[in-house]
């Protein structure tokens, strides 16, 4: 094993371990950090296969976060308040159930990410940062003055969605189905970044003229690695809205998409473990340094800015060193 | 894994005055605020806060314990901070949240888990209609209350026709709606604004070309300091109504000279007439240099309603604790005080001029708008 | 609806604009020269705004007030310029984003660190106070005018700049090719620095003039720097014109989008629903605008790569 596959073992392994010492310590807040890290970790895991295996820096995987909040958040509500979700054309009513909320903001979110990857894969560059960006502030904007899910002032849910065979009130419950998520999902990103779809993504990225001259569109693998990206980061803000319990249109801003940025850059891009060890760092870091002073974002800045500077490798850059060709 | 964490100094005269309390009640009670502070909206949450924090050190209190967090204006910074006071610094009552829609996002939560939860500003209807509980208290107001307050100031000053407009948000509706609750008029336009727009030369153009004899607006912070400043150079002269909001102490100077004579609506001024209030205003200055605003008066309240109920009763003992939330028992800045049976305040709302005071710009008392006014929702909670 | 007024909305929606190419004109040409995406652009505005008003209250003259503006942001800018972003020219766009959000960070709660939480004060002197009668009788406030005037002569100054000084040649031969003028013995260092101080400097100045008839307070930078991007987006990256007819597009577009959108709502259901309903559109509208842009033209509308 390398330095690389050590420290990932690490960081796989004190998400298991610390909410398990919590939990037997009653240090149940912890527990509640560590899903918020895998929840935020597996929306930074979606986010990097367009951005770190694809190239496509998305300043609106808040659109794909927020919706899976939503699809939770409507569910949701309809059922805690017994009105059918749909009466015409036929009955639907909102559900509780977690694994039905997850498919609905997969669904959801890949569906949105195929319409705005149509249009926007169509830039570069610059183009492409602002453009998914104007995506996202449409979404924000409307969610904000639509009245009928709650508006700015979200939509609270007042009891965790459950999963069947699971109390999912016990936080250690609720958090392993986070985790086991996020796993399946890490599995997923390296299986997909060795297949041969992975590597036309990658070949992409690198030279999409050469990707173009062996036969294959590089819009096309584009686009499927952006619906990809979005549906995980979708399946993500689920969890976020169960997370705290309530929905709102901030999940649609666009610092959500700069936080889930930032912290894949902390970490590493293109990195397997990058999104795990950066959203690590970052709930940490806001969760200790307000602490430290109520100007605590000017110490955040400079840390980011030194990151960004002097590793651009991120943190698994600067403990596991260069990154191993592996083609 | 510890928090800022203020404890409250104790004074030696203090506990002659407050003998044996904490053995009384069987310990300390600690109460966890989450506010904003820092970022744009920080101003209020730092009146709150100092407004919360002067009234325990000035009772001398040593039983209470104070944990303040900043939630940077961010719903789930808010629930995740909530969770922490609940689950792993268990405190007995929460308190210090500003904007509605984090109010929604927490207070729902921690009164289902059994804390009491002290509202020291936002009061959304969700919370005072169905969604009310035996555990949530609003100190400040019902949303609607002040833009009711402010219709009912237009009947009596004579406006016949009114232009609103709000953010389109959920609380900028409420304000249009508690306006026309109460206003009797007609309205010669209805226009919701953009959250955080900066130029309002659009509307102010719409009102000029309206019939309006009155313009009532409800743009808190940053947009109502634009409104403002672009509505007096505009050369539209018809009279302007509004919220306290605008006509803070903390905004007044930012906005000036365009706020002189505007009529607001407000459960707090600086001049009214009452031995707590003015022991407050000099308290505050004294110990701030700065006079104290809208929200530090409701922070301070906030705590003295908080004190009341701890001398009455121990916090661990949640029914008489509660009853004792409820009775209201302290001397708030604001004269009358008391709660309705959703536990949101039933109190007098004036209407406050703008005005100059050698070279600082604050708020004199006109009129009463309202008295002992209740709001819309109390018939649907059923507590 | 009379004439007039939509007239008067439309005198708004190009005034918007103008104001809009103030910030976007920095941002633009920034971009164009060094490559750099700055998000930064935002807390310079904000700077301006705050030296303006701390001058302001200190001296009472709206000119001297002006001054500092543009000199705090040119200062500032030339400071992050020689300590930060020089070294982000060769980076690709994701690490110049970040660098700069982080800026961001560091400045806005730099700022409310030194001058408080409170919004400031700055207003107009009496002398650009009130209304103007233009013909036809409408009433107009005299600063707008001051404001469009203003704009303006600062993007015909840009253009000559750019195409008749001795800067500009080396701006735009920057722009095709560094390693050529440095060849050339131009210093490409201190013209990037330059570059940067000028760009910061207009964003400084539009801060002061718009913080005069806004709210001078923490955060004012990002919503306007979002309509920026939205600006030199629409109009091409890099290029002056571009950004000044995004500008008027998307002042325009902003404006009349929230005069006519409600009109247009309420012929299909009740007033106040329509109040809500159109200005939700409107909200979104800028957002549309560019989207269609960039789907039709991927690189703007005056961009070339």
């Amino acid at each position: 094993m390398n330095r690389e596959g050590i420290l990932n073992a690490v960081l796989a392994s004190s998400l298991v371990l610390v909410p398990l010492w919590a939990s037997l310590s009653g240090e149940i807040f912890a527990i509640t950090l560590a899903t918020k890290i895998a929840i935020l970790a597996l929306a930074g895991v979606g986010l990097n296969i367009a951005l770190g295996q694809g190239g496509l820096v998305s300043l609106g995987h808040a659109v794909f976060f927020g919706l899976g909040g939503y699809a939770m958040g409507v569910l949701a509500s309809h059922a805690q308040d017994f009105v059918p979700l749909l009466e015409w054309p036929f009955a639907l009513d909102g559900t509780k159930s977690m694994p039905v909320i997850w498919i609905t903001a997969i669904l959801a979110s890949s569906l949105a990410a195929l319409v705005i990857g149509i249009i926007s894969l169509r830039t570069s560059g610059v183009y492409f940062i602002m453009i998914t960006l104007a995506f996202g502030q449409m979404f924000y904007y409307f969610t904000i003055s639509w009245p009928a899910y709650g508006g700015e002032d979200g939509l609270p849910i007042y009891i965790r969605n459950s999963f069947p065979g699971l109390n999912t009130l016990v936080p250690l419950q609720f958090h392993f189905i986070c985790l086991a998520l996020l796993f399946a999902a890490l599995v997923f990103s390296a299986r997909l970044k060795t297949s041969p779809f992975g590597l036309a993504l990658n070949a992409a990225r690198q030279n999409g003229e050469r990707v173009a001259a062996s036969g294959i569109r590089p819009f096309d693998v584009r686009l499927w690695a952006f619906v990809i990206s979005g549906a995980i980061t979708g399946l993500a803000g689920a969890l976020f809205a169960d997370l705290n319990r309530f929905v709102s249109p901030v999940m649609f801003s666009w610092q959500t998409s700069g936080e889930i940025i930032i912290f894949v850059i902390l970490g590493g891009v293109g990195r397997l473990f990058g999104p795990v060890a950066g959203a690590m760092l970052f709930i940490i870091l806001e969760h200790f340094l307000g602490d430290f002073s109520e100007y605590w974002q000017i110490f955040l800045g400079l840390l980011l800015l030194a990151v960004i500077l002097y590793s651009p490798g991120g943190i698994i850059g600067i403990l596991a060193g260069r990154e191993k060709s592996h083609v | 894994m510890t928090v800022r964490t203020l404890a409250i100094a104790i004074a030696a005269s203090a506990l002659l005055a407050w003998p044996a309390l904490a053995e009384s009640h069987g310990g300390k009670v600690k109460v966890g605020m989450i506010t904003t502070l820092s970022g744009g909206g920080a101003g209020l949450g730092i009146d709150v806060r100092d407004g919360f924090l002067l009234a325990l050190k000035q009772s001398g209190n040593d039983a209470v314990e104070v944990v303040v967090e900043d939630d940077q204006r961010k719903p789930d910074i808010a629930v995740q901070l909530a969770d922490e006071m609940v689950q792993s610094e268990n405190v007995d009552v929460l308190t210090g949240i500003i904007w509605s829609n984090l109010a929604m996002a927490v207070v729902p939560s921690v009164t289902a888990q059994g804390k009491v939860y002290l509202s020291p500003n936002a009061g959304p209807s969700a919370l005072a209609g169905k969604g009310c509980h035996e555990n949530y208290f609003n100190v400040a107001w019902q949303n609607d209350n002040l833009h009711e307050a402010a219709g009912a100031y237009a009947n009596d000053a004579g406006y016949k026709k009114s232009f609103i407009l709000a953010p389109n948000y959920p609380a900028g509706k409420d304000a249009l709606t508690g306006y026309k609750r109460y206003f009797k008029g007609d309205l010669a336009g209805e226009v919701y604004t953009k959250l955080g727009q900066t130029d309002y030369a659009a509307e102010i153009a719409q009102i000029r070309a309206s019939d309006a004899d009155s313009v009532f607006f409800f743009l808190p912070g940053g947009m109502g300091i634009s409104f403002l400043k672009q509505y007096s150079g505009s050369g539209v002269d018809l009279p302007v109504v509004g919220p306290a909001f605008s006509f803070d102490q903390g905004i007044l100077q930012a906005v000036g000279e365009a706020a002189l004579g505007v009529k607001n609506s407000s459960q707090w001024s600086k001049d009214i007439d009452n031995p707590a209030n003015k022991q407050f205003v000099e308290a505050f200055q004294a110990e701030y240099g700065r006079l104290p605003s809208l929200y530090a008066s409701q922070g301070y309240d906030t705590a003295n309603l908080l004190l009341s109920a701890i001398e009455k009763a121990d916090v661990k003992d949640t029914d008489a604790f509660l009853a004792a939330l409820k009775a209201a028992d302290f001397d708030s800045v604001r004269g009358k005080f008391s709660f309705g049976p959703n536990n949101h305040p039933v109190q007098d709302i004036y209407v406050r001029e703008v005005i100059k005071e050698g070279d600082v710009f604050t708020n004199k008392i006109i009129a009463t708008a309202l008295s002992n006014h209740s709001d819309a929702y109390a018939a649907d909670c059923k507590m | 609806m009379p004439p007039m007024l939509l007239f008067e909305q439309a005198l708004n929606g190009f005034q918007f604009g103008v104001m809009l190419f103030l910030m976007a004109a920095g941002l633009t040409l920034v971009f164009g020269v060094m490559g750099l995406i700055n998000l930064a652009h935002g807390s310079l505005y904000m700077i301006g705004a705050f030296f303006a008003a701390y001058v302001a209250g200190l001296t009472g003259s709206f000119i001297l007030a002006l001054g500092a503006s543009l000199a705090a942001a040119a200062a500032a800018g030339a400071i992050i310029e020689v300590t930060v972003l020089r070294r982000l020219y060769d980076r690709d766009h994701l690490d110049q984003v970040l660098a700069t959000f982080a800026l961001i960070l560091i400045l806005s709660e730099g700022t409310r660190w030194v001058f408080g939480s409170f919004p400031l004060y700055l207003d107009l002197p009496d002398y650009l106070d009130g209304v103007a009668v233009l013909p036809g009788g409408l009433e107009y406030p005299i600063y707008r005018l001051v404001i469009i005037a203003i704009g303006l002569i600062m993007a015909g100054g840009l253009f000559l700049l750019i195409a008749r000084t001795r800067l500009g040649i080396q701006i735009r031969a920057g722009e095709n090719d560094r390693e050529m003028i440095a060849a050339l013995g131009v210093d490409i260092t201190r013209l990037y620095t330059i570059v940067f101080a000028i760009g910061a400097a207009l964003a400084g100045l539009a801060g002061a003039l718009v913080g005069s008839i806004q709210s001078v307070q923490v955060g004012m930078g990002e919503p306007v720097l979002i309509l920026a991007f939205v600006v030199i987006v629409i109009g091409g990256i890099g290029s002056i014109k571009g950004a000044m007819i995004g500008a008027i597009l998307v002042g325009m577009t902003d404006t009349l989008g929230r005069f006519l959108l409600p009109i247009a709502m309420s012929s299909v259901m009740d007033a106040s629903q329509a109040a809500s309903v159109g200005s939700a559109l409107a909200s979104m509208s800028i957002y549309i605008l560019m989207a269609v842009v960039l789907a039709i033209r991927p690189t703007g509308l005056y961009g070339n790569r």
